[in-house]
């Protein structure tokens, strides 16, 4: 499969946009790349004439109409938020320009 | 002691009017006060709303309505959404969210009269086999509280093993419904994947979890089933066939059809429509003549517990005592569906679980910038297990690594989907140990994700081949820990699975025992 089992537990860490500590990258590493050892085995399989199953039942897409219909109100949506003000949730600046 | 009762038993008792919702609802309460210190099965107790239900339900009963759910209380596990009730899906990036509206399965419920007592725990967004990941508490087996309950819905398993429930709901990504329902002695059905939507189910692996029930009986799995089942144009992945065709479906062969799931958007008024759920010849008759059933020898695995297989061993020789014939069948590629579906499912979690960055609700920890935001939010909200399942998802998805380890584990998937398709023609649901041993002691395996891994070898390839699966109580171990009978089913064969349950549990006694507490 791959040549190298091993995972940059820092760099994947950073695209999930988790802070890790030094303690959780180094028992991560250890035990990620126990599980990556083990998964290893998938490359003993000839699967170049299988198809991939993305999911246990064929699907086909279906439109529906596009009718307007009720959906939560704006207090049950911003109540849960952690920083709404005027019915609108709260974030920090994105753009240096506004 | 209505706490003790089944579903089925309570709806003929309010039927005849020798008991009330609220006088089930108080003696559920009173063994959730008694208990509970204990078994820490829950997190939060709506009792004064549960209360108010029970009154409404006996007012609807007085006032004609009637159905098997009516009046019932049930133990919702934390991740699928129950309107004005928490969700945190035992995780503290969710503490203190209340959820505003009603997940579909719930709404179907609510229909049907049945009461949502409380939250029950889990491991945290239901990645764990032992509930242990959960960030509030550890929940205690009622058989030995040394030992975990199992997972990731192992709050929903020990409350109904305690008798802290009459029933519950929990949901099954890889084994986390029949897993803890193995380890605490409890019924627990896996659904054919689309038989019940998913819309208000908190998401983990979207293409593998499904709603499900843990009961007493199996009897009380098919209500729930036929309640929740159906399509839902909030899931698109839920069954587009109406609940006849369903049936339809369900019927490899007309005399094994038993169990029609009705169609749940209708409620039935009629009460004898409902007893005909189970049909009275189903309940007298417990011969398995004309089925087949199957014995995969890669179920029975090396390093296996002698007293699990055994146990299985002897509800086979059960089995072909009622009249089934037993055939051998092989699923050769079983061995790697830890390895597909550690793949699979993380890959598909760290997808879902981006939603989780601290702008729209649960908890947020302030930074300069957005990306500093979710880094702190995410850091200080997830657990360990959620962590290392986000980064090895995201890592298998990533640049480089996506052909070698996400879209090979798509392609072995469809081997092991495959090796079911050839089985299922060979016979018509197959007989399994549900785990390798019974269940183990609290942290015995928390240090070794590896190791815990594996012990989904049994549960794991029924959700990649999107199939259903039956836990059924077969035995105890010498330790006094519950043994679970696997029973798998082809898609849709919800009623094979169903009537070889049932005719197991009504000729054996194991699913009467209760534990000392």
């Amino acid at each position: 499969m791959t040549d190298a089992t091993h995972i940059d537990v820092s760099y994947v860490a950073n695209l999930a946009r988790i802070d890790l500590t030094e303690e959780e990258t180094k028992l991560f590493q250890g035990q990620l790349d126990q599980i990556l050892e083990y998964v290893e085995q998938l490359g003993e399989l000839d699967v170049s004439n299988v198809a991939p199953t993305a999911h246990a039942m064929p699907l086909v897409n279906i439109l529906r109409t596009d009718t307007p219909r009720d959906s939560l109100d704006n207090e049950a949506v911003t109540a849960n938020a952690p920083a709404a003000r005027d019915g609108q949730i709260l974030v920090p600046k994105i753009n240096e320009q506004f | 002691m209505l706490n003790t009762k089944t579903i089925s038993e309570l709806s003929d008792l309010l039927e005849r009017g020798e008991c009330t919702s609220v006088e089930i609802v108080n003696d559920v309460l009173a063994s959730i006060d008694s208990r509970d210190g204990v078994i820490n099965a829950y997190l939060t107790l709506d009792r004064e709303a549960a209360l108010e239900q029970a009154k409404s339900a006996d007012v609807a009963r007085a006032a004609g309505k009637t159905g098997p759910l009516l009046g019932i209380p049930l133990a919702v596990k934390d991740l699928l959404n129950v309107k004005g009730q928490p969700c945190t899906c035992s995780s503290k990036i969710l503490e203190g969210y209340i959820s505003p509206y009603d997940a579909t399965a719930i709404a179907k419920l609510r229909e049907a009269g049945a009461i949502f007592m409380g939250r029950v725990n889990m491991d945290e967004f239901a990645m764990g086999s032992s509930t242990e990941s959960s960030a509030f508490k550890k929940t205690r087996n009622p058989w030995n509280t040394d030992h975990v309950p199992g997972g990731s819905s192992g709050g929903s398993a020990a409350c109904v093993a305690a008798d802290e429930a009459v029933a519950a709901l929990g949901s099954d990504t890889g084994g986390s419904i029949r897993q803890p329902a193995a380890f605490c002695g409890c019924v627990g059905l896996k659904p054919t994947y689309g038989m019940i939507s998913r819309y208000g189910l908190t998401a983990f692996a979207s293409s593998l979890d499904q709603i499900g029930p843990i009961t007493k009986t199996v009897k009380d799995s098919a209500i729930l089933l036929e309640a929740m089942a159906g399509h839902d144009e909030m899931d698109s992945t839920s069954l587009s066939l109406n609940p006849m065709t369903a049936v339809q479906l369900m019927t490899r062969n007309e005399a094994l059809t038993e169990i029609p799931i009705s169609d749940p958007k209708e409620y039935p008024s009629d009460t004898n429509k409902q007893n005909g759920m189970f049909s009275s010849e189903l309940i007298d008759d417990h011969s398995l003549k004309g089925m087949k059933l199957g014995l995969p020898k890669e179920y029975f695995v090396e390093g296996m517990d002698p007293e699990v297989e055994q146990a299985v061993r002897d509800a086979v020789a059960h089995c072909k005592e009622l009249g089934a014939e037993i055939v051998d069948v092989s699923l050769p590629h079983s061995k790697y569906a830890i390895a597909v579906y550690y793949i699979i499912a993380t890959a598909e979690a760290s997808a879902n679980l981006a939603r989780f960055d601290g702008i729209r609700y649960g908890l947020r920890l302030d930074g300069k910038d957005p990306a500093e935001l979710y880094g702190k939010t995410r850091a200080a909200g997830f657990g360990s297990e959620v962590k290392r399942r986000i980064i090895l998802g995201t890592y298998v998805l990533s640049s480089g690594y996506y052909d070698a380890y996400y879209l090979r584990a798509q392609k072995v998937r469809t081997l092991i989907r495959n090796d079911f398709v050839e089985a299922f023609k060979q016979c018509d649901a197959i007989l399994a140990p549900v785990t390798p041993t019974p269940a183990y002691k609290i942290g015995e395996k928390t240090n070794d994700p590896l190791k815990m891994y594996l012990d989904d070898i049994l549960t794991t390839p029924v959700n990649l081949a999107g199939i259903c699966g039956l836990s059924v109580p077969c035995g105890f171990s010498k330790a006094g820990l519950p043994i679970g009978l696997q029973i798998i089913g082809d898609s849709f064969k919800e009623g094979n699975i169903l009537k070889v349950g049932h005719a197991y549990e009504q000729t054996t006694e194991w699913h009467k025992q209760k534990p000392e507490l």
